[in-house]
């Protein structure tokens, strides 16, 4: 280019456009959010000396720690089963492909609440797991009826409803993937467990991992369900319990909230770095600079006459690179 | 172009394919001799594409027979019966086939080292480093040695088809399968991606290639098929088919394209 034109050329200054409204709804919310600020300050009912005293309360951090171990076991649950039914949803076998269907069109069809109540109800029906032989001797027994176990109903309670939205996101995830991909494989004759497994799976990833992401922060807060089970301590429940022993519920609220805030932003940290692997190779790319002399001098070189020179000296331009 | 020697290694009889009610091959014969490149061309819709994907199972056979190799493709035949094969056994028929796709179909989250090393770790067992020996050596063979860490994304068509060409390299297959694989490529890209086709037909591997280019047909096809509706109109020596076909759908054709 630079052969060609010698003088640098003269850039356009031009003059922007005017955005009026940005300053605008810049005084109005930044009016309204100095407003919320002065209230959050003068008024005393909002006691943020309880706030400060009970923000790191023995009782609520460890209602937390509950929290995230609720949240993490039965979206682990969740996810692996998911990815189960997303499968037998497609899969060949109609036995299973039926199955599928009639657990999301059940776990999706009932309350979470109503699931909750009926599993920590569980231990009336079957107050005991027991392994043996049919009419004959009892080899393992465990006790469902004692009440130090409500985290058992509640991770299955709160696991199993989660499948059933997950298995439709997954379902969602896989059909995205382009038929190619599995005809490419296929071609390289990859078995079907490796094809969805090496090739499906990791793609529809992408699609999956902002929605579950989603499912996750709001598991967090479904998990104050519980108490149907009933679980008591949880970060809710324990922030309530705090307030009704003190009478002064808003602080209290105020310090689940922040609970609640801070594990979510710490969530979606770990969901960023999630979509940014299950992305390589599509998102953030920059295409690499195509260099159109090169294509152009290896196309002339190709159509026709010259088979006999050999393949690395028609692309001189890209072997140099 | 060269000496083959008369030993057929595909053997299409007689394929009919129905989509439902739709009848798109009319019986269909084809024979492709070890070391031959078999160019079959025809206007779209006429089944050329279905014809060969029937070859590795991608689509299932209506009717007929196609042998790859003297063994049934997707069949075994038993006191005159035919048993579907499982899917191990159509996986492992596949592997002596590679295939490469109009559209690539390149593994968009592997680069393109990774696209080929993924069937011989995956599907053969070969240990990593000597796949990754290999891979490379494909990679530079279709002149892409320094792309290998390149996401498909990040290349262009015709070097995603060139990757593709080394993928189904890498399986060793003894046919190699091309549907259209430059048409869907800028025409100053066709150039790159013919060249690693006419070197591997002088290094005399088996092809049936479905594609558009009569020149490549003409300078590297050992035979010329026409099909249109369904049926092969006519088959020949490529250079006597384009310079003097006998029935007039060949004509009219060729005078379109030509």
């Amino acid at each position: 280019m630079k052969d060609r034109n010698e003088e640098a050329p003269v850039l356009n200054k031009s003059v922007p456009v005017r955005h009026p409204g940005r300053w605008i709804s810049a005084i109005i919310i930044g009016g309204a959010l100095v407003l919320l600020l002065q209230s959050l300050v003068t008024n005393p009912n909002f006691r943020w000396d309880v706030v400060a005293t009970y923000i790191l309360d023995v009782k609520v951090v460890q209602g937390v720690g509950w929290t995230l171990l609720l949240t993490v076991t039965s979206m682990v649950l969740a996810i692996v089963l998911a990815i189960l039914l997303a499968v037998m949803r497609q899969s060949d076998n109609p036995v299973l492909r039926y199955t599928s269907w009639l657990w999301v069109w059940f776990f999706r069809g009932t309350p979470v609440y109503t699931q909750l109540v009926f599993w920590g109800l569980v231990t009336v029906l079957y107050p005991a797991i027991t392994l043996g032989i049919p009419f004959g001797p009892e080899l393992f027994s465990y006790a469902l009826s004692d009440p130090s176990k409500g985290l058992i109903p509640a991770i299955l309670g709160l696991g199993l409803n989660e499948s059933a939205y997950l298995a439709e996101i997954f379902r969602a995830g896989l059909k995205s993937v382009d038929r190619g991909q599995t005809e490419a494989a296929e071609a390289l004759g990859m078995s079907k467990g490796k094809i969805m497994w090496r090739i499906i799976l990791p793609q529809a990833m992408r699609i999956i991992v902002p929605p579950t992401g989603n499912e996750t922060i709001g598991m967090l807060k479904t998990t104050s369900l519980v108490l149907a089970v009933p679980f008591t301590l949880d970060l809710t429940f324990a922030t309530n319990a705090l307030a009704n022993r003190i009478y002064l519920p808003i602080p209290l609220l105020i310090v689940a909230a922040f609970w609640y805030l801070l594990v979510t932003s710490i969530l979606m940290v770990g969901q960023h770095y999630l979509e940014a692997y299950y992305g390589k190779g599509v998102d953030n790319l920059a295409p690499a600079a195509v260099n159109p002399a090169a294509a152009k001098a290896a196309a002339a070189g190709t159509p026709g006459a010259d088979a006999q020179r050999s393949l690395k000296t028609d692309f001189p331009e890209e072997s140099a690179r | 172009m060269t000496a083959i020697a008369e030993k057929p290694l595909v053997e299409i009889q007689g394929l009919h394919k129905y989509y439902g009610h739709h009848h798109v091959l009319r019986g269909i014969d084809l024979t492709v001799n070890q070391g031959e490149v078999s160019v079959v061309i025809g206007p779209s819709g006429s089944g050329k594409s279905t014809m060969l994907r029937c070859v590795n199972l991608l689509e299932t056979i209506s009717a007929g027979r196609i042998s790859v190799g003297g063994s049934l493709i997707g069949y075994r035949e038993v006191n005159g019966r035919l048993h579907d094969l499982k899917a191990k056994e159509i996986a492992a028929q596949r592997r002596e086939i590679g295939m490469v796709f109009q559209r690539f179909n390149l593994f968009p989250h592997k680069t393109a080292l990774q696209n080929v090393m993924e069937a011989p770790v995956q599907v053969k067992g070969q240990p990593k480093d000597v796949a990754k020996k290999r891979a490379l050596e494909l990679l530079d063979r279709v002149g892409l040695a320094d792309r290998s860490g390149h996401y498909p994304s990040q290349l262009s068509g015709g070097q995603q088809q060139r990757v593709a060409i080394a993928r189904a390299l890498a399986m060793d297959p003894e046919l190699m399968l091309f549907d259209e694989p430059t048409s869907a490529l800028d025409p100053e890209l066709v150039g790159d991606v013919l060249n690693v086709m006419k070197d591997l037909a002088k290094s005399g591997m088996t092809m049936i290639v479905v594609t558009h280019e009569i020149g490549f047909a003409r300078e590297v096809g050992d035979r010329l098929t026409f099909m249109d509706g369904g049926v092969v109109v006519e088959s020949g020596d490529p250079r006597e088919v384009l310079s003097n076909p006998q029935h007039a759908r060949t004509k009219e054709f060729l005078s379109r394209v030509l």
